[in-house]
């Protein structure tokens, strides 16, 4: 007998993509570049965040015949975005066959006060988190992956190492307190108590967690691999640098070898320009991405 | 003795805690020299294209020639991938020291990922199995001994110093199969 779309199952696809790289892609022939780079899998969106940024306007999720182009044109998994709260978005994904469905603060939330309940679907959710009580509320909707948020499209890591400090800061606090002082935390956090439980009782976060949101450098993925995080988003910074190809693979290089300093200076080596990156202290809060959807 | 868990990319950590639940010490290893002293390597799940990838060809022939030589060596998954001699549509295997052909995705999509419980010759029966995106064995040669089907495909197998599963039991609490390579590596390590 079969059972599909277990939690075991959907936590499980996470696990195999551990250590690797994961990269936005707009085209099938992107897929491709990202695919032979090394990528463990691709995301599928319309525009990268990058571009999102600069042009403004309301993002959804991705024509179905361009995911499906580049669902042909790979073998690794393929992920795509929903708005927050776009089930119908999602029940789109689920039946094109997706791997993996992002409900994701790039885009235009498309409900200002609630994420899609994840339970009810066969694919497996991944959700993006500033701190640890996001991260508890998206698995306890159903999340069977997390990713910090960092600000996409900018090209600069500082908010994806605030996130993953500040995340692991928590779950360091939630391991370590009498468990007398652990409702009070769920409390102050904004968590379900059973998820600290869960953090407790795996010593970590029970799910695998990815750093994204400004990882433009293969020394920005391996300081987010060496901060402890399980692998790596790689969004505008691989085809809005360049040379995509090289950097792509040298991201990869990078994330496997992520101790290895004498490894990571050859693979950055004559890689061309990055994305040229923008200072946090200039985007306007309301343009502010990783503030959507808490 | 000490196991070795391919650490390229992939499901890692889970064969080093099923590793652990068994009481035996393993090793990560990403490069040729951390190979030294080991009794026996784990070849994980994860993106076999990506894993190919990372490691050079002087490691995959490093490999290749350790599993001639009785190495004992076991493959889920992507590691199954991997391990085989052939690959349907590829030209060639990777490592390839198992007479099999694999078809890789061959249970499709995540959507069509599932849990079963299988029952495996010389490990026992009611086995808990999750497949993920999973290869099946679409072939094998005579010196393979086929160990576990489903749905009438071939799922598990091995060859000598070779075991192969298309399916993760590092991702469920049964340690038999993790025990029964154990026994293997130390059978042949006498």
């Amino acid at each position: 007998m079969e059972k599909k779309g277990t939690y075991r199952v959907k936590s499980g696809l996470a696990e195999m993509l551990k250590g690797g790289v994961i990269m936005d892609v707009t085209t099938a022939e992107q897929a491709k570049i990202a695919e032979t780079a090394g990528a463990v899998a691709v995301m599928a969106l319309e525009r990268v965040p990058a571009d999102i940024r600069a042009q403004g306007g309301v993002a959804r999720m991705a024509d179905p015949t361009k995911v499906q182009e580049i669902m042909a044109a790979v073998t690794i998994p393929v992920m795509a975005k929903v708005r927050i709260g776009h089930f119908v978005e999602a029940q789109v994904l689920q039946s094109l066959g997706v791997d993996y469905i992002d409900e994701s603060e790039v885009l235009t939330p498309a409900d200002p006060d609630y994420h899609v309940n994840k339970w009810g679907f066969t694919i497996p959710f991944i959700c993006g988190a500033r701190n640890l009580g996001e991260a508890c509320r998206r698995l306890a909707e159903g999340a069977a992956m997390i990713r910090t948020k960092g600000e996409p499209g900018t090209g600069n890591v500082i908010e994806a190492v605030r996130h993953m400090r500040l995340m692991n800061e928590q779950i360091r606090e939630v391991i370590a307190a009498p468990q007398e002082e652990l409702m009070t935390m769920a409390k102050d956090l904004g968590a379900p108590y059973e998820m600290l439980l869960a953090i407790r009782e795996h010593g970590r976060l029970p799910v695998v967690n990815f750093a994204a949101g400004g990882i433009a450098t293969p020394a920005d993925a391996a300081l987010m691999m060496q901060l402890g995080c399980d692998g790596i988003f790689v969004g505008s910074g691989i085809f809005k640098a360049e040379d995509p190809a090289t950097r792509a693979r040298a991201i990869v290089e990078a994330t496997t070898h992520f101790e290895d300093a004498a490894k990571i200076a050859s693979v950055s080596e004559g890689l061309g320009e990055a994305m040229s990156g923008i200072a946090i202290e200039t985007i306007p809060e309301h343009e502010m991405m990783q503030n959507r959807g808490q | 003795m000490i196991v070795g868990v391919l650490a390229l990319q992939g499901a890692v950590r889970e064969h080093v805690i099923s590793l652990n639940r068994l009481g035996i010490e393993s090793r990560v290893v990403k490069r040729e020299k951390g190979l030294e002293g080991l009794s026996g390597l784990i070849l994980p799940g994860g993106e076999s294209t990506a894993i190919s990838l990372l490691a050079d060809d002087s490691f995959l022939h490093h490999l290749k020639d350790l599993a001639r030589t009785g190495f004992p060596m076991f493959g889920t998954c992507a590691g199954m991938i991997l391990l085989a001699s052939g690959i349907e549509g590829r030209d060639a295997g990777y490592i390839g020291v198992i007479d099999i052909t694999v078809s890789r995705n061959a249970s499709g999509r995540q959507v069509d990922s599932f849990e079963t419980i299988l029952d495996i010759e010389g490990i026992g029966q009611d086995v808990p199995a999750v497949f993920i995106r999973a290869p099946y064995i679409t072939s094998h040669g005579a010196s393979v001994r086929p160990m576990a089907s489903h749905d009438g495909q071939w799922v598990m197998a091995r060859q000598e110093n070779i075991l192969v599963a298309s399916f993760h039991p590092e991702l469920t609490e049964d340690t038999r199969v993790h025990e029964y390579f154990v026994g293997m590596a130390k059978e042949i390590g006498k």
